[in-house]
């Protein structure tokens, strides 16, 4: 479930009047910004774009670019811009990284549909002049490259159909590879890439079932080499992304200085989706509410947002 | 009596590729049982003598007749999916038929748009229930398995840019691949795999140039005999040199049924590309039959494609 409170009929052409005053003349109506985007979907965001440029024949990204700064204005940035379009500014940033952040990668490619991927590609493709899977492949190396292009690459069969045989051969193959910690690779990105959700479902719980604990469980810890280190991300967001997200959460927030991309990432790209459920899990886990330890760990108008978002009322 | 010349006739109607339906009309439904036996007589091809005193059909000769027949279906058939089913349904086919069929996969990987292929792939799904990279990897089990599922997932940009050195030194790392001694494992080698699978067609063509200046050969050149490794680089750079000779392979004499069939393909799927280029068929229509080669001239004709 979404947190996201968003009216049902709204007027575009208002809303890009409301921002346009808020960023008219000195100083910037923080609040109004929020008040509006925190408050629209996606579909109502592109049409607030459309009317404004319409309207003041400026571009509102660039336009609130200027106004805005700090972890606020990347919020606010990433808010606005189509999912998909998202997604791909998303994994250019992760990719051209120094020290590339496979997890956004994997995060991306794993916990979107097969159809969203597609459009996160042709996406990206226009924005940068490069198909999605050639930048993967020209920043990484390895075995690691190989699992992080083909899961950009995939386009999973999105049906129900199990296969019980396959799901039983798999498990043993994915615990044979985990248990000796000698990961055949390409027997591992073979099955996590190219298989349908449903069978890798179907596949992880059927390892449950046969050894008594979850494969993340058994992919425990934070050590481990670079193809170790992707790995696990792909398994818990194949496997399970609404608890995948808490524990990005969890540890943003932990962390001695907060993690503010992977706070943002997480709250902008699931706040239409799965937030609430997020949230719900993350108070199961932490006994505190997300929104709390969010209001906590961060302040200003970048909070602000990311409570609106959260889903509080005004 | 059968005259030899309708022996010949007979012989002549199944002689090529497709058959000449209208010869057939003419020369049996004119013949009585008594004309026919020395038909059958008379021609070795298709009738041997049995032991219990009739002529037998051949069944080898046989098969590849109903092979003749099917053409025309097939090219129809071919000519009214959607592409994007046809593609779909020309790969399941090669992953399920064997490592001589690889190549349709290749090309079509490689020789469609980026928009295409994806097409094929959601084809594939409602078609046979898998994607094709699941279908590819439960199926095939050699070496060219990681090139295929690479070159079937790409969705390679489409438009200009190139970055030149980046293509000279990629058109480098090919070479080092080839030319160091481990050319039998070049289906293994990441880099080589990576280049071909996910750059964009500019840029691989750029990257041809490139080897070819440096080189003195050219990338097709240096790959040749290996498989769908030099189909690839063709596919991708030099698509015509790759489609002509495919055309020109199935037309030879000892051509197999496999290759014969990609002269169906090969017309259905690149009419316009072929009328657009000028094709001229004089090197395959004379082997061509019936109504099969009504419809692949007509299929190539140049005129205004409605």
């Amino acid at each position: 479930m979404a947190t996201l409170i968003a009216p049902e009929h709204t007027s575009a052409v208002e809303d890009a009047e409301k921002l346009q005053k808020a960023c008219k003349g000195w100083g910037t109506d923080e609040k109004a910004i929020i008040s509006v985007l925190g408050h629209r979907n996606a579909v109502q965001r592109k049409q607030i774009r459309l009317a404004y440029e319409d309207l003041y024949q400026e571009d509102l990204i660039k336009r609130l670019e200027s106004e805005l700064s700090g972890d606020f204005e990347k919020a606010v940035y990433r808010w606005i811009l189509d999912p998909a379009d998202r997604d791909a500014v998303l994994a250019n940033v992760a990719i051209k990284k120094l020290s590339p952040d496979h997890h956004v990668i994997v995060e991306i490619s794993c916990t979107r549909s097969p159809e969203e991927l597609l459009v996160v590609r042709r996406a990206y493709q226009a924005r940068y002049k490069h198909s999605l899977e050639e930048d993967v492949a020209a920043h990484t190396k390895g075995d690691t490259r190989k699992l992080l292009v083909a899961l950009v690459s995939a386009f999973r069969y999105d049906g129900e159909e199990i296969n019980t045989r396959v799901a039983n051969s798999e498990a043993k193959i994915l615990h044979e590879a985990v248990k000796d910690k000698e990961f055949n690779h390409e027997e591992i990105i073979r099955i996590l890439s190219t298989r349908s959700k449903m069978q890798l479902m179907a596949t992880f719980n059927r390892y449950r079932d046969d050894h008594g604990t979850t494969i993340t469980k058994n992919l425990e810890g934070d050590s481990g080499d670079e193809f170790l280190k992707t790995l696990r991300p792909t398994i818990r967001c194949l496997n399970d992304p609404k608890k995948y997200f808490e524990k990005v959460l969890r540890n943003s927030i932990r962390r001695v200085g907060t993690d503010e991309d992977a706070l943002t990432r997480v709250i902008v790209t699931r706040a239409e989706k799965d937030l609430k459920d997020v949230k719900e899990l993350y108070y199961k886990r932490n006994s505190v509410p997300l929104d709390q330890a969010v209001a906590k760990d961060t302040t200003g108008d970048y909070k602000a947002l990311l409570l609106t978002l959260l889903g509080k009322e005004d | 009596m059968a005259l030899p010349v309708d022996i010949e006739a007979l012989d002549k109607a199944f002689s090529g590729i497709g058959v000449d339906e209208k010869s057939l009309i003419s020369i049996l439904t004119n013949s009585n049982e008594e004309h026919k036996k020395s038909l059958r007589k008379g021609s070795s091809k298709l009738f041997i003598e049995d032991a219990k005193g009739f002529e037998r059909s051949d069944q080898s000769s046989i098969k590849i007749l109903k092979h003749q027949f099917k053409r025309f279906r097939d090219a129809v058939m071919l000519s009214v999916l959607h592409p994007w089913e046809r593609d779909a349904r020309l790969i399941e086919k090669a992953i399920r038929k064997g490592p001589k069929h690889y190549n349709v996969i290749v090309e079509m990987a490689c020789t469609r748009s980026s928009d295409q292929l994806l097409g094929a792939r959601k084809a594939y799904h409602s078609l046979f229930h898998h994607s094709i990279e699941e279908h590819l990897v439960t199926h095939i089990k050699g070496r060219e398995r990681k090139l295929l599922v690479a070159l079937v997932s790409a969705y390679r940009f489409d438009g200009p840019g190139v970055n030149e050195d980046v293509a000279k030194s990629e058109a480098q790392i090919l070479y080092e691949a080839i030319n160091n001694g481990e050319k039998n494992k070049l289906l293994d080698h990441e880099d080589a795999i990576m280049i071909l699978a996910t750059r964009s067609k500019q840029h691989l063509q750029a990257l041809y140039q490139h080897y070819n200046q440096s080189y003195d050969k050219t990338l097709a050149q240096d790959l040749e005999g290996e498989g769908i490794l030099k189909d690839t680089v063709e596919c991708l750079c030099t698509p015509q040199t790759y489609f002509t000779r495919v055309l020109e392979a199935a037309v030879k004499e000892d051509a197999d049924e496999e290759s014969k069939r990609a002269l169906t393909r090969v017309i259905v799927t690149q009419k316009e590309q072929l009328v657009k280029e000028g094709f001229v068929p004089n090197k395959i229509q004379d082997i061509l039959l019936g109504l099969y080669k009504d419809f692949m001239l007509a299929s190539i004709a140049s005129g205004d494609i409605k």
